[in-house]
């Protein structure tokens, strides 16, 4: 890295906070990043959506200059993620998917840890980490590896923040958490957001998309759409309908069977069932349905139009490749 | 999927069988002390044989200890269970022939094929090798896994690996299947897939007791209930709890139950021991 160039870049307000292009990364023969670009701008909280072996943490190691790529190009705050890597390293906070403290320290004893290595102290930073650390303080002189999962990751997120970070990178912050323990972590990431902190956020839990201003969502290293979560949803581009029938796994059978359907999903307690047809009138296609339900022998079919979810969405550019925008 | 070759004609409706079997899982004051912290607390309730039963609640609040207690891996300080028929305290390895059981990871051995895992657990099951061979080719075939019988199973899509791992929990045709956070990470395609494969083997009179973090999983149950501190807070389908609790969604419920948790937790801290729910339903 050339020291002069990192110092001497102040982001400006519009650059993007993150600029990603082209961005490839191989394993041997596994492909875990296949050409993936986006931008996340400044304030920003940004989500990437997807399942295990998308490229989501390969993707968050090389922003945070763990990792080298084969080929394209990352920057953060206007650095390069493969020469400028300490100048980033100072300026992001990162907290991995697995947790990555110091078991044996106590919670007050790894916090100062990260503070004293990026030459800062707990007292200084206080303002900015009292909203998560408070709720843990009581536990300060417990060893952190003795804490439960929920307090575990409040002190590693307090960690990631105690050196006032310009961007924050958050690979899986709620995997495997409780929805109680998901909502609270996302109503202190919301609280973040609002102190003016761009956050990265990866998820493989599709309804926290409303949570964030904009949403990557990203399959087996390829980025399928980039927008806001209302954006994505207003592209899905077939007729949608919500079916709700007692003897939901025959009803998921019949309406696969049915001439027109392109997919049947359970959703919940009923069904989202997708027509072939793009141009048909939903409400039309509502009482097509239900005569034929009511033909089978399925009594008392519920069948409505419904606009999609971030999850129809991304199984209907899971199921058609040619819908791929990037 | 269970069975087939017993059962002549269609089975009857299934809220008929629902109703007329004996309960595959009977809890009864199921409790679970370790030292001062009560793991389990008094739990009671039944699973019917054929249904999904969705056993929720926030981490830490208990569903692990009484899982591994109904599959008789850990004894009750005092209450008891009975599953597919037997005493989880007297007649463990009575049970664990008759369940099958499936966590999230660790179900499967990496570093064999998809082939060798199934042949492997139904060896230990005491499966006949002619029986071995032909459920072995059944599988494969039905997880459209033929041309893949071969691989390592580390080298395999999470997807694939959880189905097949499904299947193996399967393979001596338990009458009882525990599934401990069954779909994590995987997509949602693939989630829906095994729900599918779930209903399936629920269909043909495999009961499901099945824990997960996915809330609308929870409304693929026939019912749900839902632990808080070592309690059961709830109890019932879905749409009744919906009801119960003025919600539109199980996780709205969820949410309403398991909140005071993380206030108890913090008042802990402070010195005050706090009042677990107030709502508590009775169960069975």
């Amino acid at each position: 890295m050339t020291a002069t160039d990192a110092c001497a870049t102040p982001l400006d307000r519009d650059d993007p906070a993150v600029l990603v292009a082209g961005l490839v990364k191989r394993f041997g023969g596994t492909v875990a990043l296949d050409g993936v670009s986006f931008s996340v701008r400044p304030g920003e909280l940004f989500g990437l959506l997807g399942p295990d072996g998308g490229g989501k943490t390969t993707l968050f190691r090389i922003l945070t200059t763990l990792l080298l790529p084969d080929d394209g190009s990352a920057r953060v705050l206007g650095l390069d993620t493969s020469t400028d890597l300490w100048a980033i390293r100072s300026r992001v906070g990162y907290m991995p998917g697995r947790f990555s403290l110091y078991p044996d320290l106590s919670v007050a004893e790894n916090l100062d840890f990260f503070a004293s290595v990026f030459g800062t102290s707990v007292e200084a930073e206080y303002d900015l980490i009292a909203p998560i650390y408070q709720q843990i303080e009581p536990f300060r002189d417990r060893r952190a590896g003795a804490l439960s999962g929920g307090m575990k990751q409040k002190l590693a997120l307090s960690c990631a923040l105690v050196h006032r970070p310009d961007i924050l990178f958050l690979d899986e912050p709620t995997t495997g958490v409780d929805a109680v323990s998901r909502r609270e972590f996302w109503d202190l990431l919301a609280g973040l957001r609002a102190g003016g902190l761009t956050i990265a956020v990866s998820t493989p839990y599709m309804d926290e998309a409303d949570r964030c201003d904009r949403v990557a969502l990203i399959q087996k290293g390829r980025i399928l759409a980039v927008d806001t979560p209302a954006g994505i949803v207003d592209r899905h581009p077939l007729p949608i309908l919500r079916v709700a029938t007692p003897d939901r796994y025959r009803s998921i059978q019949l309406l696969r069977s049915y001439p027109h359907a392109h997919s049947v999903y359970p959703f919940g307690e009923s069904l989202h069932y997708t027509d072939a047809r793009g141009d048909v009138d939903p409400a039309a296609l509502a009482s097509e349905l239900r005569a034929y339900l009511d033909r089978q022998g399925v009594l008392q079919p519920e069948v409505e139009p419904i606009r999609a979810g971030i999850e129809d969405c991304f199984m209907a550019l899971m199921d058609d490749p040619s819908l791929e925008p990037e | 999927m269970n069975r087939p070759e017993n059962v002549s004609g269609p089975a009857p409706p299934r809220e008929l069988r629902l109703a007329q079997i004996q309960p595959a899982i009977e809890v009864r004051s199921l409790t679970r002390r370790f030292d001062d912290f009560t793991a389990v607390d008094a739990i009671s309730f039944d699973v019917q044989a054929g249904e999904v039963f969705g056993f929720l609640g926030a981490n830490g609040a208990g569903k692990t200890t009484a899982i591994r207690m109904l599959i008789g891996l850990l004894a009750p300080t005092s209450g008891e269970a009975r599953v597919a028929g037997h005493d989880v305290r007297m007649e463990a390895d009575r049970i664990r022939r008759r369940i099958g059981y499936m966590s999230q990871r660790f179900s499967l051995y990496e570093d064999l094929t998809a082939r060798e895992n199934i042949r492997l657990y139904a060896g230990i099951y005491g499966l006949s090798d002619a029986a071995i061979r032909e459920r072995t080719e059944t599988l494969l075939n039905r997880l459209r896994l033929d041309s893949h019988g071969d691989t390592l199973v580390r080298s395999l899509p999470l997807g694939w690996r959880q189905k097949l791992a499904f299947s193996v929990a399967m393979v001596h045709e338990p009458e009882i299947v525990f599934l401990d956070e069954p779909t994590g990470g995987v997509d949602p395609i693939t989630r829906r897939q095994f729900w599918e494969m779930i209903y399936e083997a629920a269909q043909n009179g495999t009961t499901i007791l099945v824990t997960t973090h996915y809330m609308d999983e929870a409304e693929y149950c026939d019912r749900v209930s839902i632990m808080v501190e070592g309690r059961i807070a709830a109890l019932g389908t879905p749409a009744e709890l919906k009801a119960e609790f003025g919600a539109s969604t199980i996780e709205d419920v969820f949410v309403q139950l398991a909140r005071p948790t993380a206030e108890i937790a913090a008042g802990m801290a402070a010195g005050s021991a706090g009042t677990p729910t107030s709502r508590t339903m009775p169960s069975g």
